[in-house]
This record gives structure tokens, C-alpha cells and sequence, in this order.
């Protein structure tokens, strides 16, 4: 059974989008979902930041201040090995989750 | 970790914050610039941008709350705030703490009391094993009982200290009065007298020295072999120096040496009571057979219960008590004797006066303090109650501003358990001394109370979790109630002019009439016992208590001959009698109302029974001022020479005398040891009087003139009441008199009318406790009351301000106020009564002249009830009708 279903999907993506730019701000993030997923997924700022405050709790993600290309103060967030394993495993999980989905669906 | 983290972050708030505001503006400024990019204008983006932040403020509260690192931080800000809120308020902290503290207080205070007295085991190794012998349902009066606890006769002793195969070991010990010091300065201690196992079997290490061994048990019965000292003994009498071969004590005017020293847990077998030296038993030649002077006790072996022990010794009764029946007895006495049983009864906890005479007083007492435990938690609910209803405004508010469910919970519930916890640890620190109280308004002018009082952590977190969790419940209900609302909603039902929350309100009603029926148990309760009280105070036992010395003459050492005795004390009673200030003396061998007793089998014609017998001088009724009514008195020519003679009380006449004039009725005496048969003639009749208890009525009582004590019972000690004037001086020249005249005579003073009301000090300490709980209650009703209608006036302010606008006389709005609580407190007395008829049908064996169900009584606590409650309700009624419509109207 896939644990964490689809709400844990919102972290999944997070996790996923700082392993991919390595290192990403708060807006980056935002805008870079919005973009790859063709503007389908767009995730909330009321969303977001409680869930990257969270995950630094728990010690997935760490954060630094550091200057935009634009030369803007931002708080940048980056993957800790706990977080890649987080990752890892929510990975796993999700190919279930989109595995039993499809099952659902595909029942006629 | 995590928790350190959170230290760590203590103080950091402001930072934390500042960063979160940071970090979101920002995002906010990226996303305006981008949008800007795109071609928007400057105004435009900005307000695209927060819309879709929506309330900043309530955001940062979001994105903080998950910085778990904060928590502690929370904590110590709701703390503050809390105080702020308390500080506002201060009567209201104040009464939910004194509640809190009292009921918690006054819980543990008893149960400790309670603990120490009858629960708590004897500090000995393995306390479950020890049993105690007894008779099945005691001697029956047979013989003579020297204590309490005297459960054996030496001869009895000697036969189960042969056979006791249920116990691995067994001992004998008594308690007796010792003289200890030079003869110039010495000073009674509580001695203990113990056979030669007592310590080993109960498992007792010396501190110092060694304990008493079976070597130290001899036929010398002059206490010369050598003494154990208790602890607080060797303290403060003999500066807690080590003890060596040296180390003496003079007991008894001899020096004799001191083995040791207990441990300072140990206080003996009577809990409630200490010991200060423990001596060996004797074994003399010929111990007396009728005498029942030891206490009993074994240890079970393994494998042995009660129940088995109580057969073994049982099937060994017929044997022992055949073998061990005192002579000189009739036959008759002799067949109740030899029908007795042995049986093992528990003597883990030790054996107490005070378990067996305060025991129900105890329960009373426990029953009372856990009542208004319930009281103070019914008013702790309305009390919370009213505050969280009226909170729910300032809840709405500050849920529109931005705060989430969960932090407002917390505060809520922060605020109850802040309350809770101060309220606990109040009736904690005043559970100690209370139970302290307690137990020296048991002490007496003749003996003091000596026990141990743990804190009872088990009590005193119960009762402080049931009062924490009432304060919780209801001081979080209603909060969580009002968070899960529509913050419109609230703002907008907040202040309206009518009644709003019926349900709300009715729960508050039902605790008040709740409050009202278990205050009128616990005001019935006081009442019952203060008047109980009163009628023993008041109570004419018949003869003159006032005045009156009790003294008691030992004169051992003038070695009188038994048959010369009864004139050394005729001459002792006209000494003391021509003393200045003295009125009238008398010799005694029983004092009135001092709880012994003497009496004799009689056979008065076809009749018989017990009598109490009383040998006393002939100015024995003057001294005490008891009336003759018929007959004669007696005279100094009454003496063992002359025909023997006896006035008896009415009881006895009713009782045994079926000739019409009781004069001239020949009275027949059975024999006992010292008391040969013999036959008296009644020549006078006196009313009943009080005997050895005020409570009881007057037994069938008989007279013997003192010099008609048969010269066998004669005894080289008296007892005499003294009447004067003024009882200090009269003593004091008693002392100074006799010194002189009959010297190294033993004296003993003490107030007559103080000992009697020694004797009432159980029945003084119910009164006092009840009525000190029942004002309490009564006050706790008013604090209640107060509240509710308080509440209620805050909530329909605008009501009244509206009804008064319209028309409305003041005197129809306090009677409107005035209306609801009297129809709570009708509902309480109803109630109240119902209960109070259940509840006291447990006293009535505490109760003098009294029953339970006293409609005075009743009437009475339902008065004092319907007083208070109408007063405590005058305030906020007058306050109400004081409402200024204009503004009440105007604050909408």
C-alpha cells in the first residue's frame, strides 16, 4: 500500500524541483513548477511556505540568504541527504500511487 | 533534539519573524517584478500580488506555526499573556485559587490523617505477617483489664508462648507509665514493656547497642536489668551520646543500664502514641491469673493465613483456658472463661485508640472534604464558564485577525492549566499544615498525639487533576466552542440585547442548584454536630463538675499494713479536708466520667446482674453534690467492724429492687480474687448520675462506704476529688500540706471539669471541622451565585437597558434577578434536603441527644442557605437596576 497518497504529492514536488536546480528560492520554485508542468500545477504561496518551514523542521532542506540574478535578498533552499532520501522514497511511493489510480480508472 | 533545538531558540521570535515578513515580501517583490516584465503596470501587479498572499499577517502566523522551533517560545508568550489576562482580573484568580487550594488542601489533610491513622503499616520488616491474638469478642468484663490492648493474662501468655505452631515467633509487650530521673526531678515517660523476642521477631535493628534479648527477661520484676531508649528519647534526653557499657538511666530511683537505641521510624505498637523506654518482661513466681495486662502478636510462617491460625488456636483454647482459670471465682464466672476462644486477627498496621474511636468520624471527615471538593469544582466550572462565554467575542476577533484554532486553543487551555497549577500547588502546601492542625485538636490536656504525616503524593495529584481537569473543561468547552464558529457570526450575535446561549446558561443554572444541594448536606452536617456538641457541653451529668481537683495518693513507701489502711486514708481525706480554701474532699476508687469502671455480679432476691460498685468516703456526696433521697448517709462509724451498708441509685432500684421501699433490701455479692462474698444492707437512695461517659445513661451504680473495702483489696493508693474555690491554690496547698505531713506520698493533680472535657475533644473537632466546612461551603455558594448572576447581567445588559427605556421600574429589575436565583436556590433546598436525609443517616452514631433527620436542624441549614443565597444576589441586582439605558443601549 503507498503511503502518504496524494497529499504528500505537494512535498514530492518540492523535494523533486530542489533536486533538480540544486539550490532555489522560494519563487523559483513556484514559477519553475508552473513552467515544467506547463502551467497545469500551480502551487499557492499560502502553500508553499508553511510546507518549506515544515520541511526544514524535519530537516530536509536547509536555507541560506543569498542575492538573486536580479539582485534581489532571497532565502534559498537546498536538498540535505535526508531530503534525497525523503525523495527517494516518496518517489517510490508515488509510481504506487499512480499505479493504483490508473487501476481505478481503467475499470470498466 | 528537537526540544534542545527549541531552547536553543528561545528568544529568537522576533528574528524568526522578522525573517518570515522578509522572506514573504520578497516573494511579493519577485512577483511583481516579473509581473511588470510581462507588461503589467507597477499598481496593477502590486494587487494582483495580494490578492493572491491574501492576509499577510494571518499568512506569517501559518508559515510560523510550522517552525515547531517556536514552541517554546509560544509558550512563554501565552504565559505572559495569561498573567496579563489574571492581573486584570484579580478577584477572579484569586476565588479559582482559594477554591482550588481548599479543596485540594482539605482532601489530602484528611486522607493523610486518615493514612497515618488507620491505613499505614507499622515501620517493622514485612508488616503483612504479623498477626495479634485475641479473645473472640473480648473477656466480657471478666477479671481486670489493665489497658486497651490487654488481651492476655501473664498465666494465658505463658501457655501460647509454648504453642503457637502458625507463628515462627510470638511476643508479648504492654505500655506503662515509668519514672524516670533522680527521685528530687523525675518525670514520667512512656515506657514499654516487651517480652525477650518483641524486637527480633518484628525485624528491629539497634541504631546503637543492642535491642532486648529473651537473657534479659528474669524473675525480678524491679525493672533493674536494663532499658532500650527510643530515638527521640536518646535525643533530647540523653544528648544522643553513643552508647556504652556506661551509659545508665535512673528508672524508678534505681540506676539501670542502657542497652541501645531503636531506629527513629519505630514508635512502638500503638499508632498514635510513642514510647520512650522499652524494659524486659518478668517472670515472677505467681503471676495474678484475673489480670489481663499483655497484647499479643506472632509472626506467620510461610504457608500459614489468618484463617488457619485463628482454627490452631482455636482447638487450643479448651486446653489453655482450662489450665489458666484464676481461682476464687463462682462457677458461673469460671464457665464464661473457660468458653473463651483465641483467634488471630491482622496486626500489620499496629493497633490505635484513635483507628477505633475516630474511625467513623474519619469516613465522616473524608465524605465532608470530597463534598466540597465537588463544590469547589461545580464553582471552578461556573467560574470558567462564564469567563470563556464571555470571551467568545474577543475569541471572534481575534480569530478575524489572523490567529489560527489551534493557537487560541492553547491559550485557552494554557490560561485553565496555569490556574490549575497554581491552585494545586496552593493546596498542596496547605495540606501539611492542615493535617497538623488536625491532629493537635485531638491533643488533650492529659496526652498528646504523636504521628507521622507523610504527603500522600497519590491524594494529592487526585484531587489536583480532578480540580485541573474541571478548571480544563470548562474552561476550554466553551473556547473550543466559539473557535469553531463563524467569526462573522460571533462578532455579530456578541453583545446582543437578549439572551443569546440558553444552553450555555442552563448548564451554569444546574451547577449553581448542584452547589446549592451539597452546600445544605454539608450546613446539615455542621448544624447536626455543632448542636451534638453543645448538648454534651450543656448536659447536667447530676453532679458538680466545677471546682472539682482530681487527685491520686500513692504511698507504697510508707508501707502501711493492708489491714491499717483504710484508717491512713480516712486520715488522709481529714488532712486534706482541713486545709484552708479546701470545702470538702472525698476518697474514691472510681473517678466519675473518667472512662474506668469497677463493678461487681450481684443477687438482689430473685434478681441479678451487674452493678456498677463504687467505695467511697462518706463526704462523697457532699464533695460532689449529690442529694439523698431517702434513707441515710453514710458515717465515719460505717467500717468492715459494723454491719455492711450500701446506698444505690435509682437504677439500681428500678432495675433489681421489687419491695416497695428499697431501705432494709438485702444486696447479695459474688465472690471474685480480694473480693470475698459478701451481703449488704441498702440504707439510702440517690439519683442517677453520669457514670464513666457522658453519653451513656446513668448505670445501676452501688455505693460501699471506703472502710468497708475488704481489707484484701486494700490497695496502698487512692483516688480523691477535692472541692474549692479556687482549684490552683487549693492544689497548691494540697502539695505543700501533705509534703509535710505524710512525706514521700506520690501526687497526681488534675482538673476535673477539663477531663470530662478532655473526653469530648472527638466530638469538639467534628464540630469545629464541620462547621468550618459548612461556612465554607456556604461561602463557596455565594462566590457561585455571585458569578452566575453577574454573568447573567453582563449578557442581558442591553436587555435591561432596552426594558428600562421602554418603562421599566428599577424595583421590577432587581426582582427579575432576584426571581431566577430564587428559583435556583428553591431547586438547591429541594434537592438539598433529599440528600441531606441520605447523607446523614451515617452520623447518627457520632449524634448526641440528636437524631439525624432533626427538622430544626433542617429548617435551619435551608434558612441560613435561602439568606446567603439572597444576599449574594443583592449586588448584581442592584447593579443591574443601576443600569444606565442610554449607555447600555449606546455600548451596542
Amino acid at each position: 500500500m503507498a503511503k502518504n497518497d496524494l497529499q504528500g504529492a505537494l512535498d514530492l514536488l518540492i523535494l523533486k524541483t530542489l533536486s533538480q536546480l540544486g539550490s532555489m528560492h522560494g519563487y523559483g520554485i513556484l514559477m519553475h513548477i508552473r513552467r515544467v508542468s506547463d502551467e497545469i500545477l500551480i502551487v499557492e504561496e499560502g502553500s508553499l511556505y508553511p510546507a518549506l518551514h515544515r520541511m526544514q523542521q524535519h530537516g530536509w532542506v536547509r536555507s541560506n540568504w543569498a542575492v538573486t540574478d536580479y539582485g534581489r535578498q532571497a532565502k534559498w533552499y537546498a536538498l540535505t541527504r535526508a531530503g534525497r532520501e525523503q525523495l527517494a522514497s516518496r518517489e517510490k511511493n508515488w509510481a504506487q500511487v499512480v499505479k493504483g489510480v490508473d487501476a481505478i480508472l481503467r475499470f470498466a | 533534539m528537537a526540544l534542545l533545538r527549541r531552547i536553543l531558540s528561545l528568544g529568537r521570535r522576533a528574528r524568526v519573524e522578522h525573517e518570515i515578513d522578509a522572506e514573504l515580501r520578497e516573494h511579493m517583490a519577485m512577483s511583481v517584478d516579473d509581473d511588470m516584465a510581462r507588461g503589467m503596470s507597477r499598481e496593477q501587479a502590486e494587487r494582483d500580488a495580494r490578492r493572491r498572499f491574501g492576509n499577510p499577517r494571518a499568512m506569517r502566523e501559518r508559515v510560523s506555526e510550522e517552525d515547531a522551533a517556536l514552541g517554546l517560545e509560544n509558550l512563554w508568550y501565552d504565559v505572559r499573556g495569561a498573567l496579563r489576562v489574571f492581573a486584570k482580573s484579580p478577584g477572579f484568580a484569586l476565588v479559582v485559587l482559594l477554591t482550588l487550594a481548599l479543596g485540594v488542601g482539605a482532601n489530602t489533610a484528611i486522607f493523610e490523617l486518615l493514612d497515618a491513622v488507620r491505613l499505614r503499616t507499622l515501620p517493622v520488616s514485612r508488616p503483612a505477617e504479623l498477626a495479634e491474638l485475641r479473645i473472640t469478642g473480648g473477656n466480657r468484663g471478666f477479671g481486670i483489664t489493665d489497658g486497651l490492648f490487654a488481651a492476655f493474662t501473664v498465666p494465658m501468655w505463658y501457655e501460647v508462648k509454648e504453642h503457637h505452631d502458625p507463628f515462627s515467633g510470638i511476643f508479648a509487650w504492654r505500655t506503662n507509665g515509668v519514672n524516670v530521673g533522680p527521685s528530687n526531678r523525675s518525670h514520667q515517660a512512656y515506657g514499654l514493656e516487651v517480652s525477650g523476642d518483641f524486637f527480633s521477631v518484628l525485624g528491629i535493628a539497634p541504631l546503637q547497642g543492642r535491642l532486648i534479648e529473651p537473657q534479659d527477661v528474669t524473675a525480678n520484676c524491679q525493672m533493674t536489668s536494663g532499658v532500650v531508649v527510643s530515638y527521640s528519647f536518646w535525643e533530647s534526653e540523653m544528648g544522643g551520646q553513643p552508647i556504652t557499657g556506661g551509659s545508665t538511666l535512673v528508672v524508678e530511683g534505681k540506676p539501670v543500664q542502657v542497652f541501645g537505641v531503636t531506629p527513629p521510624s519505630f514508635f512502638g505498637m500503638i499508632v498514635g502514641d510513642r514510647f520512650d523506654l522499652a524494659y524486659p518482661t518478668c517472670a515472677p513466681p505467681h503471676p495474678p491469673a484475673e489480670q489481663f495486662t499483655y497484647s499479643v502478636m506472632g509472626r506467620l510462617k510461610p504457608g500459614w493465613n489468618l484463617k488457619q491460625a485463628s482454627d490452631y488456636f482455636g482447638s487450643l483454647s479448651p486446653g489453655l483456658f482450662e489450665k489458666t482459670a484464676p481461682t476464687g471465682y463462682s462457677s458461673q464466672a469460671l464457665k464464661t472463661y473457660k468458653a473463651f476462644r483465641l483467634a488471630a486477627y491482622p496486626a500489620g498496621a499496629g493497633v490505635s485508640w484513635l483507628r477505633d474511636q475516630y474511625n467513623s468520624s474519619l469516613d465522616i471527615l473524608l465524605g465532608i472534604t470530597g463534598l466540597v471538593l465537588l463544590i469547589a469544582c461545580a464553582n471552578l466550572a461556573n467560574l470558567m464558564l462564564a469567563r470563556a462565554s464571555v470571551k467568545s467575542r474577543e475569541v471572534a476577533v481575534r480569530m478575524a485577525l489572523g490567529a489560527t484554532r489551534g493557537r487560541l486553543m492553547r491559550q485557552t487551555l494554557l490560561e485553565s492549566a496555569l490556574l490549575a497549577a497554581c491552585g494545586a500547588t496552593l493546596g498542596a502546601a496547605l495540606a501539611q499544615p492542615l493535617s497538623r492542625v488536625l491532629v493537635s485538636s485531638l491533643n488533650t490536656s492529659q496526652g498528646t498525639i504523636h504521628l507521622s504525616i507523610v504527603p500522600d503524593w497519590r491524594v494529592l495529584l487526585f484531587a489536583a487533576a480532578a480540580a485541573a481537569a474541571t478548571c480544563i473543561v470548562f474552561g476550554t468547552f466553551p473556547a473550543l466552542r466559539s473557535t469553531g464558529a463563524q467569526p462573522l457570526a460571533s462578532l455579530k450575535s456578541g453583545e446582543r440585547g437578549v439572551v443569546g446561549n440558553r444552553e450555555g446558561f442552563s448548564v451554569q443554572r444546574g451547577l449553581v442548584i448542584a452547589q446549592v444541594a451539597v452546600s445544605m448536606v454539608l450546613l446539615v452536617g455542621a448544624l447536626l454536630f455543632v448542636r451534638s456538641y453543645r448538648n454534651l457541653m450543656t448536659l447536667n451529668p447530676g453532679i458538680r463538675e466545677s471546682g472539682i481537683t482530681v487527685a491520686f495518693f500513692g504511698f507504697g513507701s510508707a508501707h502501711v499494713k493492708p489491714e491499717n489502711l483504710a484508717e491512713y486514708k480516712r486520715q488522709l481525706v481529714d488532712d486534706v479536708r482541713s486545709i484552708p480554701g479546701v470545702e470538702n474532699a472525698a476518697a474514691t476508687t472510681n473517678i466519675p466520667l473518667g472512662g474506668s469502671s469497677w463493678g461487681h455480679h450481684v443477687d438482689v432476691g430473685a434478681a441479678d446482674g451487674e452493678s456498677r460498685f463504687t467505695y467511697a468516703s462518706p463526704t462523697f456526696f457532699a464533695t460532689l453534690g449529690i442529694p439523698l433521697l431517702e434513707g441515710r448517709k453514710f458515717t465515719e462509724s460505717d467500717t468492715n467492724m459494723s454491719p455492711l451498708v450500701l446506698i444505690v441509685n435509682q437504677a439500681f432500684v428500678r432495675r433489681y429492687v421489687s419491695a416497695a421501699s428499697p431501705l432494709g433490701v438485702q444486696v447479695h455479692v459474688r465472690p471474685e480474687p480480694q473480693y470475698p462474698e459478701r451481703t449488704y444492707e441498702i440504707v439510702g437512695v440517690v439519683p442517677d448520675t453520669k457514670y464513666g461517659d457522658l453519653r451513656e445513661p446513668p448505670p445501676t451504680q452501688a455505693f460501699v462506704p471506703a472502710a468497708q473495702l475488704p481489707v484484701t483489696a486494700q490497695a496502698p493508693w487512692t483516688g480523691m476529688l477535692i472541692a474549692s474555690g479556687d482549684p490552683a491554690a487549693a492544689q497548691q496547698a494540697v502539695r505543700r500540706r501533705l509534703e509535710e505531713s505524710f512525706p514521700g506520698i506520690q501526687m497526681q493533680f488534675f482538673d476535673f471539669q477539663q477531663g470530662i472535657l478532655d473526653r469530648l475533644v472527638g466530638d469538639r473537632m467534628m464540630a469545629r471541622l464541620s462547621g468550618f466546612f459548612g461556612v465554607l461551603a456556604a461561602l463557596l455558594v455565594v462566590v457561585g451565585l455571585h458569578g452566575v448572576l453577574s454573568y447573567f447581567l453582563a449578557q442581558r445588559r442591553g436587555e435591561i437597558g432596552i426594558r428600562m427605556a421602554l418603562g421599566a421600574t428599577r424595583g421590577r429589575v432587581v426582582a427579575g434577578m432576584l426571581q431566577s436565583a430564587c428559583v435556583m436556590l428553591a431547586g438547591g433546598l429541594v434537592a438539598g434536603t433529599a440528600l441531606s436525609l441520605i447523607a446523614t443517616r451515617g452520623a447518627s452514631t457520632l449524634l448526641f441527644g440528636l437524631k439525624p433527620w432533626d427538622p430544626v436542624t433542617l429548617v435551619g441549614a435551608a434558612v441560613l442557605l435561602a439568606v446567603v443565597t439572597v444576599v449574594a444576589s443583592l449586588i448584581p441586582s442592584v447593579r443591574a437596576a443601576n443600569v444606565n439605558p442610554v449607555d447600555a443601549l449606546r455600548a451596542e
